[in-house]
């Protein structure tokens, strides 16, 4: 119930939170924030009840018909995400407040933070799995708007697409995915996938829902070959970066794995996706950081390079691993939020993010230095920090492994040491050295309140539960883990595990950093200018883009050339095939030709009809070719006749009378025939239009044979006069039984006078 | 007779879309008026044409005779000529209003939406 309010006051906020504004002013995010803050409240309520092994559910009906409900189910994996996602979204608003103080358009930002919040809470708590896709697109969507929220930027707006159909694709998949998931399953629940009674191992679906489930999972957590958007994502102000690209939106794939990890987990080609792709976006993600010189861009390099490693740490799927993925999950959104604002921090109070210009700031920006410094060595994994934790786990993680552990620990160790690196240029190098205030675009002041209250927070809980684990984590982390696992997992975490493996590299892990640190201008003023790739993953996304849009414009001008006559052909030979299609699925050519059994006025009547066809075709008189219409009409009329249907044939040869009449008073006003055509294209034309003539001909002569439905008449000519008192069958039809067939077609007419009328006018209007 | 509907149907047909294939705008409608007259000769016939009385019920009886005409085409095609008619009348206006304005009869000149 309160998963539900919180998302429901979410939404409500977010729809008001312009108007709001313009009363709140420069206490909106403040007073925003307290939404969050009360679902964060709620969720530690849960935190007892949850830590007891229990699950908290609640359900309203939405689409029952569809088997679609507004259902939730928190547990323990549920529960760490929902505090994440409300607890720094909470400082993410007040650091927004002071982030875009006085920008023209923060009360459409706090609108599309909040809607943002709302659908990550529903991705999270969502137990249908209909519901889940649909706040996991409602992420894609607000992110799109978040990234692109500078508008006025070309760059912003085509990173922030690039973000959405990168995404959007992923989504296309999971929907499949899902849905393949649901049948399969015959629930469309995700407790149903949870408890065990499903192996969709097993299943013969279970490549492709594999297969699209990753997709989905991947492209949202920015895995390789999906990486690029991550970085360009940091076109968004840095709110959204701290938010979106480091705590929530991207951890949205990861979660998603650790959700379906029982059901979809612990077979070879999971372990084996997970971690060959885990393992290059980690690798990748940390080499190409190595190089930035953009305060953002390299914590969004260090952010691809953790998401790798923990969709890494899942696909490896031990007990040790699930305990450290999820250290490590809570450990980097502590320390990247914080990260991520002090660097927003350091761009709005001293004007530049350039490594290069950037140093020396602790003596003028201490607070924000503080809680910097303090994340970075958390990051870069110094004890007691939680980073230090989240690292020794995933040391142990690897060394008790059987298999791979070699590969998995060198590469785990290699990307530790960069990203450690990588924290430190983050987190100290803007702060210490000698400050140059010369070379700053604006000179740099303290950030207000709004902007480090956040970061210092968020700093201070990493030291503090790094030091106190056994309290403060194990409670919420042991109930997360045994979630992933699919069975109870106790983790027992402590700091001090006597010398081991993992200790060692731990140290060894230190030291690599530190040196790596030192050598840092080196690495941006050398190497960075050197090392030219022969292509980008965004090049090749733009290639595809183009292509796309190339190919667009090209069937486009193809089919719209704006020319009737190439609709018409389309139209028709569309038509001709589907028919010839269905005609040979029912025999082919129909053998009941019988022109033989046809009496002399018939025979008449036929002829007289093509003939007056054949001299309209020919005619290059108005004259003739309205008055062999006229024949045909009649011609027409004779059928009927013949045919037992007297009151068809009279209102034929009215309607044909008074047409005749109306063309004759148009035909004037037009000029007179002329061969516009030439005769290659009459040549064709007449093929063309012989050969539709023919298939329908045999469409019709099959459609005699066949009685694929029981007709309906034999009843209108029972009720006729017993119920509708009338002896004309037809009259009948037409003003009771199917009464409303003719109101719609007195409305037509209706409509076309009307039509008319307003044409005559105009015409007459602009004579004058 | 029936094969006999079936050409003239498909006659029609063939005229129709000949016509609508021309550029001028008048065989264009010509077109459209044949076209309908083969779709309402369709519906007329898809039961097959059976009988030659009219689905009328004797003064001595309350329920239609064995051996007289489908009513249920009889009506769906009134229905269609009358509708077909509106049609047409609508697009000689229009054809009518297009030369005024635009002093074309020619379709291919007309791929400008300025005018």
């Amino acid at each position: 119930m309160g998963v539900f309010i919180t998302i429901l006051g979410l939404l409500v906020f977010a729809f008001f939170a312009p108007w709001i504004h313009r009363i709140a002013k420069s206490y909106t995010g403040w007073l925003f924030a307290l939404i969050p803050a009360s679902g964060f409240a709620y969720f530690i309520s849960l935190l007892p009840a949850i830590n007891a092994g229990g699950v908290v559910q609640y359900s309203i009906e939405w689409f029952p018909a569809l088997d679609t409900s507004l259902s939730f189910y928190i547990d323990g994996l549920s529960l760490l995400m929902g505090l994440l996602i409300t607890g720094i979204g909470s400082f993410i608003l007040i650091f927004a407040q002071g982030y875009l103080h006085k920008h023209m358009l923060q009360g459409r930002f706090f609108s599309y933070l909040l809607v943002f919040m709302a659908a990550m809470l529903g991705v999270v708590t969502s137990d249908n799995l209909i519901l889940l896709f649909v706040f996991w697109e409602l992420t894609s969507i607000s992110s799109y708007m978040l990234i692109g929220y500078y508008h006025g930027n070309e760059d912003a707006r085509r990173k922030a697409l690039q973000a959405l159909l990168v995404t959007g694709l992923g989504g296309v998949a999971l929907l499949a995915g899902v849905i393949m998931l649901g049948l399969a399953s015959e629930s469309w629940t995700v407790s149903a996938l949870l408890n065990g009674s499903f192996s969709a191992a097993e299943h013969a679906w279970y490549p492709y829902i594999l297969v699209l489930v990753l997709l989905g999972a991947f492209t949202k957590s920015a895995q390789f070959p999906f990486h690029f958007w991550l970085p360009n994502a940091m076109a968004g102000p840095a709110p959204v970066s701290a938010y979106l690209h480091s705590a929530t939106m991207v951890k949205a794939g990861v979660f998603l794995l650790a959700r379906l990890n029982p059901a979809l987990g612990d077979t070879m080609s999971w372990t084996m996706a997970l971690c060959g792709f885990g393992m290059v976006t980690m690798l990748w993600g940390a080499i190409n950081g190595l190089l930035q010189t953009d305060l953002k861009s390299i914590l969004a390099y260090t952010t691809l390079s953790v998401l790798g490693m923990l969709t890494m740490l899942l696909g490896i799927g031990t007990d040790y691993a699930m305990k450290s993925a999820l250290i490590f999950l809570l450990g980097h959104a502590l320390y990247k939020a914080t990260l991520f604002m002090t660097a927003g921090s350091v761009d709005h109070e001293s004007g530049t993010r350039d490594v290069k210009i950037l140093g020396g700031l602790r003596a003028v920006m201490p607070i924000t230095a503080f809680a910097a410094g303090l994340a970075a060595l958390s990051k870069s994994g110094f004890p007691p920090f939680f980073g230090f934790l989240g690292k020794e786990y995933v040391y142990k993680a690897g060394s008790y492994l059987d298999q791979f552990a070699p590969i998995i620990l060198i590469a785990a160790v290699l990307t530790n040491i960069i990203l450690m690196s990588l924290a430190l240029k983050a987190g100290v190098h803007p702060y210490w050295g000698k400050l140059n205030k010369e070379n700053y675009p604006k000179s740099p002041h303290e950030a207000p309140l709004s902007m480090y209250l956040g970061p210092v927070v968020l700093a201070v809980t990493g030291l503090l539960i790094g030091m106190f684990p056994g309290q403060l984590v194990t409670p919420l982390l042991s109930p997360a883990a045994s979630a992933v696992a699919g069975h109870p997992v106790d983790i027992g975490i402590s700091l001090w595990h006597g010398f081991n493996l993992p200790l060692l590299l731990s140290i060894l892990t230190l030291a690599g950093g530190l040196t790596l640190f030192a050598l840092r201008r080196r690495i941006w003023y050398e190497w960075s200018q050197r090392i030219k790739p022969p292509f980008t993953f965004d090049d090749l996304y733009m290639a595809c883009f183009n292509g796309f849009v190339a190919v667009a414009k090209w069937q486009t001008r193809l089919l719209q050339s704006g020319y009737l006559r190439r609709y018409l052909l389309i139209t028709f030979t569309a038509s001709l095939v589907l028919i010839s299609y269905k005609l040979s699925l029912f025999g082919g050519i129909p053998d009941n030709f019988d022109l033989w059994s046809a009496n002399f006025i018939e025979w008449a009547t036929a002829i007289i009809i093509i003939s007056s066809l054949i001299v309209i075709v020919k005619t290059q008189s108005r004259m003739t070719a309205l008055l062999a219409m006229g024949v045909t009409g009649f011609g027409v009329a004779i059928v009927f006749i013949l045919y037992g249907a007297p009151d068809v044939a009279i209102t034929q040869i009215l309607v044909e009378t008074l047409t005749l009449v109306l063309f004759m008073l148009v035909i004037y006003r037009l000029p007179a025939f002329r061969k516009l055509s030439g005769v290659k294209t009459r040549i064709f034309d007449g093929i063309f239009s012989v050969s539709v003539g023919l298939i329908i001909t045999l469409l019709v002569l099959k459609a005699q044979n066949l009685d694929i439905a029981p007709t309906i008449s034999g009843q209108f000519g029972e009720w006729s006069y017993l119920e509708a008192k009338g002896r004309n069958v037809v009259n009948v039809i037409l003003v009771d039984f199917r009464a409303l067939d003719t109101l719609g077609e007195i409305v037509v007419v209706g409509i076309a006078a009307l039509g008319i009328f307003a044409l005559v006018l105009k015409g007459k209007g602009e004579n004058s | 007779m029936s094969t006999l509907i079936a050409i003239i149907i498909g006659a029609l047909v063939a005229a129709g879309v000949y016509c609508l294939l021309r550029r001028s705008l008048m065989k264009l409608v010509i077109g459209i008026a044949l076209l309908g007259q083969a779709v309402n000769l369709l519906v007329f016939s898809a039961n097959g044409l059976k009988s030659a009385n009219p689905p009328l019920i004797e003064a001595s009886a309350k329920t239609l005779a064995e051996g007289t005409a489908d009513p249920l085409p009889q009506a769906l095609v009134l229905t269609a000529i009358v509708i077909g008619f509106g049609l047409i009348s609508f697009s000689l206006a229009l054809m009518g209003v297009t030369y005024q304005k635009t002093g074309h009869d020619d379709i291919d000149a007309l791929t400008n939406t300025d005018t």
